[in-house]
């Protein structure tokens, strides 16, 4: 008797859901196109995340090759450059989240407190980098880091010096890096702010003129306080992302110069050549993978740290 | 006296910034200027003092070299429009159309839809995984498909143009409802019309994506027919040579002569680069909603 009550009710949830499927027919049709693109597009490559623990056979293909645990991963780690590429990558991002995060709210503030008419000639201008690719960008080095004709060896064979090998020479790609960053992004970046300043109540500050308060107690207490936590979101969000560099950047600006390479070789470029110089599906997965759950983690970590120290700002 | 004291002050900090931001404007702007000048130089200007942003010795030699063999330029040329133009508008039509379900807020699988997104924002499945599945079992490669298809649906510009749905009133959908119009109609004659700066702002970012794409294309295209213009500038920079033999190649010319190469390179990613860069800031406007959007959604 009991379980005759309890299947009507099974067989009734179904004929209600059911109900309601098609009676939301005509939205899921409009959606399906699309459900279809990301199924195919970011759903299916999904398998990757089990790759690296395959000992993958192209003849073989994927469900027929065999599990050879982690293998690939001890063939990774054995080597010194994805430990080197890890160390790059790690500390490119600190230092283009630090400095450029500084930069970016420098140019917001002194575009917030500059006249609206000199605002748009410079932010068009500042806007430039982030249209143009980073392939233009290392056209853009190029023209100034030239070993023959560039203009900076220009410059130093005027007053006598002798010229720099730019592209053979490790040590100054740090700096060059760090700063075509900061030249690409700066831009936007300062935009974003800059939308989050204009929203701050204009009557704080009235007020403060009122109470007499400095230039600078201003921008500390009320602009960069408005701001605050944009800024620890965007951060967070970045440090989520510290093992994952650009790599339009770190490939295309160094032009894939090899001689290079310990100074510019990321994760991502590390990966990217496993697979298509050495074909070895192994290693590249396994280095994909081993970023992306260092990536996962140090995102929890970064979240419940704020969470603790200002729960408002806190991602989830 | 204290008044003006004070005036002073806040000018010096004006004529700080001032400063600040030009000298940011002068590196933004010279190298350009310096990319123009070098395809104007003659090799022998070159040769002696280097790049330049005004030629000691004027010369078009660069420029004539490049539209005597301009097929690869046209050639790319038409690749990139062909992939931008149906991929802006592919991508468009299904981020309006998801982004319009997932904004009814009396869709039942609203929240799972929504879900389904975000989670490809979490985990993708890597080089190789997209490599082997979209060369391999799809067998992509060299198709304008590749280049166009797996950039079409970006979870951002999904989730940017539903909170731009959502601030609509919702009143509007609603009446339209009760009258009798299907949701088609709703979409294309009711929200569409009035997310319009929003869907502007998401077209540009994917026109834009498109157009600087060369990471696709470097991946999955061989040979030079589906060479679109920033992977031929970027095959350009990495191999100077690939100027001089397709020259030397197509008009039989020995190669002894001395070729304007490396003005040729520069004047390469001006022809290629030049009109967007001219064109896009001229957009720059719907940029900046869509960072105030996606700002505030964030």
């Amino acid at each position: 008797m009991k379980s005759v009550t309890k299947q009507s009710k099974w067989t009734r949830q179904i004929k209600r859901e059911g109900k309601y499927f098609i009676k939301n027919l005509d939205l899921t049709l409009l959606a399906l196109p699309t459900i279809i693109i990301i199924f195919i597009f970011s759903y299916i490559p999904m398998y990757g995340l089990v790759l690296p623990f395959k000992d993958y056979k192209v003849g073989l293909g994927f469900w027929k090759s065999p599990w050879c645990g982690f293998k690939n991963f001890e063939y990774l780690f054995n080597g010194a450059d994805v430990l080197r590429a890890t160390r790059n990558t790690v500390l490119y991002n600190i230092a283009f989240i630090i400095i450029g995060t500084i930069a970016s709210i420098a140019v917001a503030l002194m575009l917030y407190n500059l006249g609206k008419k000199a605002v748009k000639i410079y932010q068009t201008i500042l806007f430039v980098p982030y249209f143009v690719s980073w392939v233009i960008v290392s056209y853009v080095v190029l023209a100034m880091l030239d070993m023959n004709y560039g203009v900076f060896n220009e410059i130093i064979k005027v007053f006598g010096g002798e010229k720099i090998m730019w592209y053979n020479e490790p040590k100054y790609w740090p700096f060059i890096i760090t700063f075509m960053n900061i030249w690409k992004f700066t831009g936007y970046n300062a935009v974003v702010y800059l939308a989050a300043l204009m929203s701050i109540d204009t009557t704080l500050y009235e007020v403060a003129d009122i109470e007499g308060a400095t230039k600078w107690q201003k921008t500390r207490y009320i602009s960069l306080a408005g701001i605050k936590s944009m800024i620890i979101m965007l951060t967070i969000m970045k440090v989520g992302q510290i093992f994952s560099g650009d790599f339009g950047l770190f490939y295309n600006v160094p032009i894939n110069s090899s001689l290079l390479y310990p100074t510019t070789d990321i994760l991502n470029t590390f990966t990217y050549r496993a697979l298509m110089n050495m074909g070895d599906t192994g290693m590249s997965s396994a280095a994909t993978l081993y970023q992306s759950l260092a990536g996962f983690i140090l995102v929890m970590i970064t979240n419940y740290i704020t969470s603790k120290l200002d729960s408002e700002s806190a991602l989830f | 006296m204290n008044k003006s004291n004070l005036k002073m002050k806040s000018n010096d900090h004006h004529i700080v910034s001032h400063i600040i931001l030009i000298l940011a404007c002068i590196t933004i702007i010279y190298p350009f200027c310096v990319i123009i000048g070098a395809s104007f130089q003659s090799p022998a200007d070159l040769a002696e003092h280097g790049y330049r942003m005004i030629p000691k010795e004027f010369s078009l030699e660069a420029y004539k070299m490049i539209f005597q063999t301009s097929g690869q330029l046209l050639n790319s040329y038409k690749v990139t429009l062909i992939v931008t133009l149906l991929g802006t508008i592919l991508a468009t039509t299904l981020t309006t159309s998801y982004a319009y379900v997932i904004s009814r807020p009396t869709y039942r699988y609203r929240k799972i839809l929504s879900f389904y997104v975000f989670f490809t924002m979490l985990f993708n499945g890597g080089l190789v995984a997209n490599y082997l599945w979209l060369s391999g079992t799809l067998n992509l490669k060299n198709t304008y498909a590749v280049l166009i298809l797996p950039l079409c649906v970006s979870p951002w510009n999904i989730i940017m143009m539903k909170g731009f749905m959502m601030g609509l009133p919702s009143s509007l959908p609603e009446a339209a409802k009760v009258d009798g119009a299907s949701e088609l109609k709703i979409f294309t004659r009711i929200v569409l019309p009035c997310s319009l700066p929003g869907v502007a702002t998401i077209t540009l970012f994917y026109a834009l994506g498109y157009w600087n794409d060369w990471y696709t294309g470097m991946i999955y295209i061989d040979g030079n027919d589906l060479v679109c213009l920033q992977l031929l500038l970027q095959r350009i920079i990495k191999d100077i040579d690939f100027l001089n033999s397709a020259e030397a190649m197509s008009t039989g010319m020995n190669t002894g002569k001395e070729l304007p190469t490396v003005s040729a390179r520069m004047a390469m990613c001006i022809l290629a680069a030049g009109p967007m860069l001219l064109i896009f800031p001229f957009f720059q406007k719907y940029f900046r909603t869509g960072i105030t959007i996606g700002s505030v959604k964030g």
